[in-house]
């Protein structure tokens, strides 16, 4: 009997014995692709024509110039189709669940982005889906639930537990432990059970990859420094993937909510809240409290709404090569007004958690060092609730008049 | 000890009883007070699950009750005070079930210990496989406590094996695909899969999820050794109060 899929102490595979078997078959599965080159081939030709892969690293020459430090680059996965990095791991598993034969995909959401994505791969792929939503989630993301809606996908709003991100995700393994004959359960982030964060890991790497080329194409070296936000850690495992061999120090932003030490964040690796445990089939640092129980988690991002995070990252920052900090709900806003000014991009909440402790590092660094900031997604599809960050009384007063139309 | 229990049972009766609770639920009053009605009405043992804010294997139902026993700021430890009462009022074995976090924030060995004191005779734990469980396996060995392990229709002829090995008591057999509460169909399919289920172990057999009435235990008669009845007592508890429950249990048992 062997324990798998532990990264130092954390990870493993903590499953209800209903799914030891489809874990199994999914285990073949990722062995078999992971070191097959042509299955790399097909996934990043797709990559290229379906999405726009290679994402381009952007220089941020605005943002360098003003806070007068690192020289500054982006990469932009907010480009990629649907407009996040979701999607690199969702066509990489569409393209495991075509090689196994099934016919229906199931996917939890948090921020919509990952319901978005999944939707998409099955409309292309002809699967059929449901999409998994807490209630809140559902509330505050309402523009991502109608386009899963078009695509084809059926989205449940989930309205047990806290009614976010990991209580969609208990709700889609009941539905797993159901239907696993006929339909793969597509996790959003590198958590979960083993393969997921080896694997989900897998195909976010393609950031990475392309990362490093870019930059030692347009620089001549590598970077001193990368910043990622951290939810469930696949963007930001993604793209530390392609440096983990090098001398560049990884930073990894989580969500720092109110302030840490108000308890309204979800920090699962720089607040003292957190402790190991064992839940959702993995064990990891939780944000829970002295008996086990799952605290609620807060983040005006609600993609790094969640109270676990991958094993990978837990053991990185137990081996001290990532490091971690947390940017509050109130710097997320500042730091994107200053990049929409500066540079004309706009990035998703969650992704701004990353430029906050980069545009904090900056400026303290010499002009000839480089940072990447890892733009996990693109913050124009979230109009809703950045306008209602913002506080803009024209939007508002918009949505007054659109309402009026409707009763009307 | 728990296997010879329910030897010694089932010479006085074709198939035995065990219900579910979950502690806390309606509130720790209530649901004491239901452990009472049961053991009166005759199920022969009870398992007592420790609510966990992610149940991830239960159904609607049990879903509902961890989470309303958690609003009640029901703890863990208040759970483990009051079944140890139960142990000493009662004589039927009692077993917890709960998810693995529970215990591990507990203090693993520290909650074996505990049980071992509390004369708590086994544990149910469905997110431990034997792979993750090897100190879980070996503390309860060391303190006398069942390790009870879960057989589903998906799980292979070998693994049964390798699931045997390790548990003792009896064998939770999971009768379908899902979640508690749901729906089961009592057919020849049932009938093989336990016969599988047999072919692989020594330990006596549970039967459980979806099981609901009288005629789902006659079925079962000269098939499993324990018909598991959880989600239909909090169901009618919930629709119809504790004296239906009584009445529901002495029917099962009867
Ligand atoms: C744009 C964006 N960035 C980041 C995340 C956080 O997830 P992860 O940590 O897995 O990259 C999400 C999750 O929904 C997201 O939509």
């Amino acid at each position: 009997m062997t324990k798998k899929g532990y990264f130092g102490e954390f990870g493993g595979a903590f499953l209800p014995e209903i799914l030891v078997a489809t874990f199994e078959e999914l285990e073949r599965e990722f062995t078999a692709i992971k070191s097959d080159t042509e299955f790399w081939n097909l996934y990043q030709s797709l990559m290229s024509n379906y999405s726009c892969r290679p994402t381009p690293l952007t220089y941020a020459e605005n943002l360098t110039q003003h806070l007068g430090g690192a020289r500054i680059f982006i990469k932009r996965e907010d480009l990629n189709h649907t407009g996040a990095h979701k999607l690199n791991n969702v066509m990489g598993q569409g393209l495991m669940v075509k090689r196994m034969g099934k016919g229906r995909v199931i996917a939890e959401t948090g921020a919509g982005q990952h319901g978005v994505a999944t939707a998409t791969m099955a409309a292309k792929f002809g699967f059929k889906c449901t999409i998994y939503m807490g209630e809140t989630d559902v509330i505050r993301q309402r523009p991502n639930v109608f386009w899963m809606n078009r695509l084809g996908a059926e989205v449940v709003p989930v309205t047990d537990g806290t009614r976010i991100l990991k209580d969609a995700i208990n709700e889609a393994f009941r539905d797993w432990v159901s239907n696993m004959d006929d339909t793969h359960y597509v996790l959003g982030t590198a958590c979960g059970p083993h393969p997921f964060p080896e694997m989900v890991t897998f195909f976010q790497s393609i950031i990475g990859k392309e990362a490093r080329k870019q930059v030692l194409d347009q620089t001549g070296k590598l970077p001193d420094r990368i910043f990622a936000c951290v939810g469930g850690g696949s963007n930001a495992m993604g793209i530390f993937s392609g440096f983990l061999e090098d001398p560049v120090e990884l930073i990894g932003v989580e969500a720092g909510g109110k302030g840490l030490s108000t308890h309204h964040h979800a920090s699962r690796l720089c607040s003292d809240d957190a402790s190991l445990g064992v839940a959702q089939g993995y064990k990891t640092f939780f944000l829970q409290n002295d008996e086990g129980q799952m605290n609620e988690t807060h983040s005006i991002a609600a993609g790094l709404d969640y109270v676990g995070v991958s094993p990978v990252l837990s053991h990185l920052r137990e081996c001290k090569r990532v490091r971690f900090s947390a940017a509050t709900d109130e710097e997320v806003i500042e730091v994107m007004k200053l990049t929409m000014q500066k540079e004309g991009i706009i990035p998703a909440l969650e992704s701004a958690h990353a430029f906050v402790q980069a545009f904090k590092e900056a400026p303290q660094m010499s002009q000839d060092q480089i940072i990447i900031i890892n733009q996990s997604g693109r913050g124009d599809k979230d109009i809703f609730t950045i306008a209602d960050a913002f506080q803009d009384p024209d939007w508002n007063q918009f949505i007054i008049n659109k309402a009026e139309q409707y009763h009307a | 000890m728990l296997k010879q229990y329910i030897a010694e049972k089932l010479k006085q009766k074709d198939i035995l009883l065990m219900t579910h609770i979950v502690l806390g639920y309606p509130n720790m009053e209530a649901s004491i007070q239901l452990i009472d009605i049961m053991v009166e009405a005759g199920v022969d043992l009870m398992e007592l699950q420790i609510p966990f804010s992610e149940p991830i294997a239960d159904g609607p139902i049990i879903l509902k009750a961890n989470q309303k026993a958690l609003e009640n700021n029901v703890t863990v430890k208040e759970c483990l005070e009051k079944a140890a009462e139960m142990t000493v009022k009662h004589s039927i074995p009692f077993l917890y079930m709960s998810y693995f976090n529970i215990l591990y924030k507990y203090g693993l060995q520290a909650f074996i210990e505990k049980m071992s004191a509390d004369n708590i005779q086994g544990a149910i734990v469905p997110d431990l496989p034997p792979e993750e469980g090897t100190d879980y396996i070996q503390w309860m060995k060391e303190n006398k406590r069942a390790p009870i392990f879960i057989y589903s229709p998906n799980t292979s002829n070998e693994r049964m094996r390798v699931l045997s090995s390790h548990g003792d008591g009896f064998i939770y057999c999971v009768a379908r695909k899902g979640v508690t509460g749901k729906k089961t169909q009592f057919s020849s399919e049932i009938d093989d899969y336990l016969k599988r289920c047999r072919n692989t172990t020594s330990l006596p057999l549970a039967l459980g999820f979806g099981v609901k009435e009288k005629s789902d235990i006659d079925f079962l008669k000269g098939k499993a050794d324990i018909a598991v009845v959880g989600s239909e007592t909090i169901k009618i508890m919930n629709e119809k109060g504790f004296n239906a429950v009584a009445d529901f249990i002495s029917n099962l048992s009867a």
